[in-house]
C-alpha cells in the first residue's frame, strides 16, 4: 500500500467528508499535472519556465535603469515578479479545474452525484499547481540570490511574518480561485483563460513590478482593494528585512498592520467565495448546465 | 450497507398511500423513488443576447412511484424527457415544480444525503481521467464514497472480473477502446454498492455481446441485492421488456402509461398484429390511399429493407387483413411472407403515440440533452 494510500485510509480521512474530497483531488491533481512521459523533461520545464519568465522582466529592467541591479527597487521587482508565479497558478489552478472536468475529461455528471464536497475537491485539485508554482517560487527566488545578489538570508527573514503571510496569501488566493470557478461553472468552454485573464489583469495593479504610488491616483483604488497587493508587500518586507525599506510603498503601514488587512481580507474572501460557490452551483442546477459539455 | 452511505430512512414494509401535506411530499415507506407532478422548463436561449429565451418543457407533471427492489424503466424515444428525469433524481438539475425524493430525501433539499445512497451511470459515457489506470480511477472513486482502500481493491477486482476487463486493470483509460471504457464507468456505478442506481441507456453504442453482458450483470445484481433499486432509461424495447419489473412509456415529457411490461403488452393482445414482408410499393399516395386509411387498420408501421417493405400492421379484427392485401395488391406489389406477432413494447408505444420510438421528438419539447 502506497504512502497515498495510507495516508487515505485514516480514520479520520474517512470519517471527514470534506478533508477526503480534498485529500483525494490533491492526489488526482498531482496524478494530473506530474504526468509527463519523461520526468527530466518536466523538471526542466519546471525550472526553464519561471526562470525564462523573470530573465525577460531583468532585461527590460536593465535596459531601463542602464544596469541598476543593485538597487533595492530591483529586488523589489524581482521579487514580486517571483512571488507573482503562485498567484497565477494557485487562481488558475482551481478555476480550471471546472473546465478540465467538465470538457476534457468529461466528469462532471459523476462528480456531482457523489457524496463528496465539491467546493473542497476543487481547492484539493489546486494543490498540485500551488507545489509546482512553490518549487518554481523557491527556483526563482534562489537563481536572484546567486546571480542577481538579491539581499536574502535565512538570518534576517522574519519567518513568523513570512509564515503567516504566506498562509494568508495562499488561502485568499484559493478563494479567488473558488470564486472563478464557481463563475467559470456558470460559462461556456471558451471562459478557460478566466484565471490567467484575472491573474494578468491585477499584475499591473497590487504592486508586483512597480509600486502602487507610480499609478494614477484612481487606478491605485485597484490595486489597494485587491489582497494580494498587501500580502506581496508584506512578503517582500519580510524576506528583505531592513533592504526593505529602500522602496516607498505602503510606507503607512507596518508589518503588523498588513498582516491585519491581510487576516480581514482572507477572512472576507473565504465566506465570500463559499456563499458565492453555493449560490453558482444552485443557478447552475436551475439552469440545467452543472454538467454542460459545450464541445466548443 | 457500506460505512459512510446511510440507513434507509423507512423499513420496508407495508403500502400506504401516498399523501400530500400541504406542498410536502410525505413519502411511502415501500417507496425508493417518488415524484409528484414534477415538471422542468428549460429557457433556450438564441445565439444573441437580445433574442427572447424560447421555453421547452421537457416534463410534465410526472407522477411515479418506484418501490425499493424494483428494476423500473423509463421507456421513450429521443428526447422524451427520461433523461431529464434521471437528472432531477440524481440531483444534477432542479425541478421547475412539484416534488420528488429518492430513498425518503427530498432532491431539493436533501442533496448530501441523496447523494450518498445514489450512483448513476450514463450509456455511451467513455469519460475518465484518461492518464490513471482503470484500477486507479475506480480506486479515486471509491475514495470519494469513502471506501477503504482493501474493500476498494477487492470490489474493484471481483467487478472486474464479471465485466471481462481484469486483464486491462493496469491499462492507462486512454488506451482502451470506446466500450471498455463505458465497462469501466459501469462498474464504478456499481463498485459503492449504492442503493439506487441510474442507469441511463447503459447498453448505448454497445456491441451486441457487451450490451448482453450488461443486462447480464444487471439482473445477477439485483437477484443479489433484492432490496436496492434500478431506474433504467432506455429506447430498446426489447432491453426493457427483458429487465424491468414495471415500465413508465414516456413521450413529450409526460408518462403515458406505467405497468409491468406483460400488462401493458395485454392491452393490445385482443387486438392481431401480423408482419408483412412485401414488394416495393411504388409511389406515395395520397393521405386517402395510404395502407393506415384501409378499414380495419388501427396502427402500422412501414420500414423499408434492402428492396422490399416490412409492414407492422396492428388490425382492429383479423378478418381487415384481407382489406390490406387488396390494397398492396391494388399498389402493384407483391405479399412475399405474412406472421401473426404478439404485441411488444413498441406496439404498444405505436399504439398509445401513433408513431415509432425511433422518431425523435426532442423537437417537440422533451428532454434537451437527449
Amino acid at each position: 500500500m502506497s504512502l497515498a494510500e495510507r495516508l487515505m485510509d485514516s480514520s479520520l480521512m474517512r470519517r471527514n467528508n470534506a478533508l477526503r474530497s480534498f485529500t483525494v483531488a490533491a492526489w488526482l491533481g498531482w496524478q494530473i499535472e506530474s504526468n509527463w512521459a519523461d520526468p527530466f523533461l518536466f523538471a526542466i520545464y519546471s525550472i526553464a519556465r519561471p526562470v525564462a519568465s523573470v530573465m525577460i522582466l531583468v532585461v527590460m529592467y536593465s535596459v531601463i535603469t542602464n544596469g541598476a541591479l543593485d538597487q533595492p527597487i530591483f529586488a523589489y521587482v524581482y521579487l514580486g515578479n517571483a512571488l507573482y508565479i503562485l498567484v497565477g497558478q494557485v487562481i488558475t489552478g482551481v478555476s480550471w479545474v471546472v473546465i478540465d472536468d467538465r470538457e476534457h475529461y468529461r466528469v462532471a455528471k459523476q462528480l456531482f452525484t457523489m457524496p463528496m464536497n465539491h467546493a473542497l475537491y476543487l481547492l484539493g485539485r489546486g494543490v498540485a499547481r500551488l507545489l509546482i508554482g512553490t518549487i518554481s517560487l523557491i527556483i526563482v527566488v534562489g537563481f536572484g540570490m546567486i546571480v542577481y545578489k538579491i539581499p536574502i538570508s535565512a538570518a534576517t527573514i522574519d519567518w513568523p511574518v513570512f509564515l503567516a503571510s504566506m498562509a494568508l496569501g495562499i488561502t485568499t488566493l484559493a478563494a479567488l480561485g473558488l470564486i472563478l470557478g464557481a463563475l467559470t461553472m456558470m460559462m461556456a468552454r471558451h471562459f478557460w483563460v478566466l484565471g490567467e485573464a484575472v491573474a494578468g489583469a491585477l499584475y499591473l495593479f497590487c504592486g508586483a513590478i512597480f509600486p502602487l504610488e507610480t499609478l494614477p491616483a484612481w487606478l491605485r483604488v485597484v490595486g489597494f482593494a485587491f489582497p494580494v497587493t498587501y500580502w506581496l508587500e508584506v512578503t517582500r518586507r519580510a524576506l528583505l528585512g531592513p533592504d526593505a525599506v529602500g522602496f516607498p510603498t505602503l510606507v503607512w503601514l507596518s508589518d503588523k498592520q498588513l498582516l491585519l488587512i491581510l487576516v480581514g481580507s482572507a477572512l472576507l474572501m473565504v465566506i465570500g467565495s463559499m456563499s458565492f460557490y453555493r449560490w453558482a452551483v444552485y443557478r447552475a442546477k436551475d439552469k440545467g448546465i452543472l454538467d454542460m459539455e459545450t464541445s466548443y | 450497507m457500506l460505512e459512510g452511505q446511510i440507513e434507509q430512512p423507512f423499513d420496508v414494509g407495508s403500502i400506504e398511500m401516498a399523501q400530500q401535506k400541504g406542498s410536502e411530499l410525505v413519502m411511502q415507506p415501500s417507496l425508493s423513488i417518488q415524484t409528484q407532478n414534477v415538471g422542468r422548463i428549460y429557457k433556450l436561449h438564441g445565439p444573441k443576447k437580445k433574442d427572447d429565451a424560447k421555453e421547452v418543457i421537457a416534463l410534465k407533471n410526472v407522477n411515479l412511484e418506484v418501490h425499493h427492489g424494483e428494476l423500473f424503466g423509463l421507456l421513450g424515444p429521443n428526447g422524451a424527457g427520461k433523461t431529464t428525469l434521471i437528472k432531477v433524481l440524481a440531483t444534477l438539475l432542479l425541478p421547475t415544480s412539484g416534488t420528488a425524493s429518492v430513498t425518503g430525501y427530498d432532491v431539493v433539499k436533501d442533496v448530501k444525503q441523496i447523494r450518498r445512497a445514489i450512483s448513476m451511470v450514463s450509456g455511451g459515457e467513455t469519460s475518465g481521467y484518461g492518464l490513471l489506470t482503470v484500477e486507479e480511477n475506480l480506486w479515486m472513486f471509491a475514495r470519494f464514497y469513502g471506501l477503504d482502500t482493501d474493500t476498494a481493491r477487492r470490489r474493484i477486482e471481483m467487478m472486474l472480473d464479471v465485466v471481462g476487463l481484469t486483464d486491462r486493470q493496469r491499462s492507462k483509460i486512454s488506451d482502451l477502446s470506446t466500450g471498455l471504457r463505458q465497462k469501466m464507468n459501469f462498474v464504478r456505478g456499481f463498485i459503492s454498492d449504492p442503493n439506487v442506481v441510474f442507469l441511463d441507456e447503459p447498453t448505448l453504442g454497445l456491441d451486441v455481446g457487451a450490451a448482453r453482458e450488461v443486462r447480464g450483470f444487471v439482473k445477477d445484481w439485483m437477484r443479489e441485492h433484492p432490496d436496492r433499486t434500478i431506474l433504467l432509461t432506455t429506447h430498446y424495447m426489447a432491453e426493457a421488456d427483458e429487465l424491468c419489473d414495471r415500465v413508465a412509456i414516456i413521450d413529450q415529457g409526460q408518462v403515458l402509461a406505467c405497468d409491468t411490461p406483460e400488462n401493458l403488452k395485454k392491452r393490445l393482445r385482443h387486438e392481431p398484429i401480423f408482419t408483412l414482408k412485401v414488394g416495393p410499393l411504388g409511389p406515395k399516395p395520397s393521405h386517402d390511399g395510404r395502407i393506415e386509411a384501409v378499414p380495419g387498420v388501427r396502427q402500422v408501421r412501414v420500414d423499408d429493407v434492402d428492396g422490399h417493405v416490412t409492414l407492422n400492421l396492428t388490425l382492429a379484427a383479423e378478418d381487415a387483413l384481407s382489406n390490406v392485401l387488396a390494397h398492396i395488391s391494388g399498389r402493384g406489389s407483391k405479399l412475399i411472407s405474412l406472421e401473426k406477432n404478439e404485441p411488444t413494447l413498441e406496439d404498444v408505444f405505436v399504439d398509445m403515440v401513433g408513431r415509432s420510438l425511433t422518431v425523435d421528438t426532442s423537437q417537440h419539447g422533451g428532454g434537451q440533452d437527449e
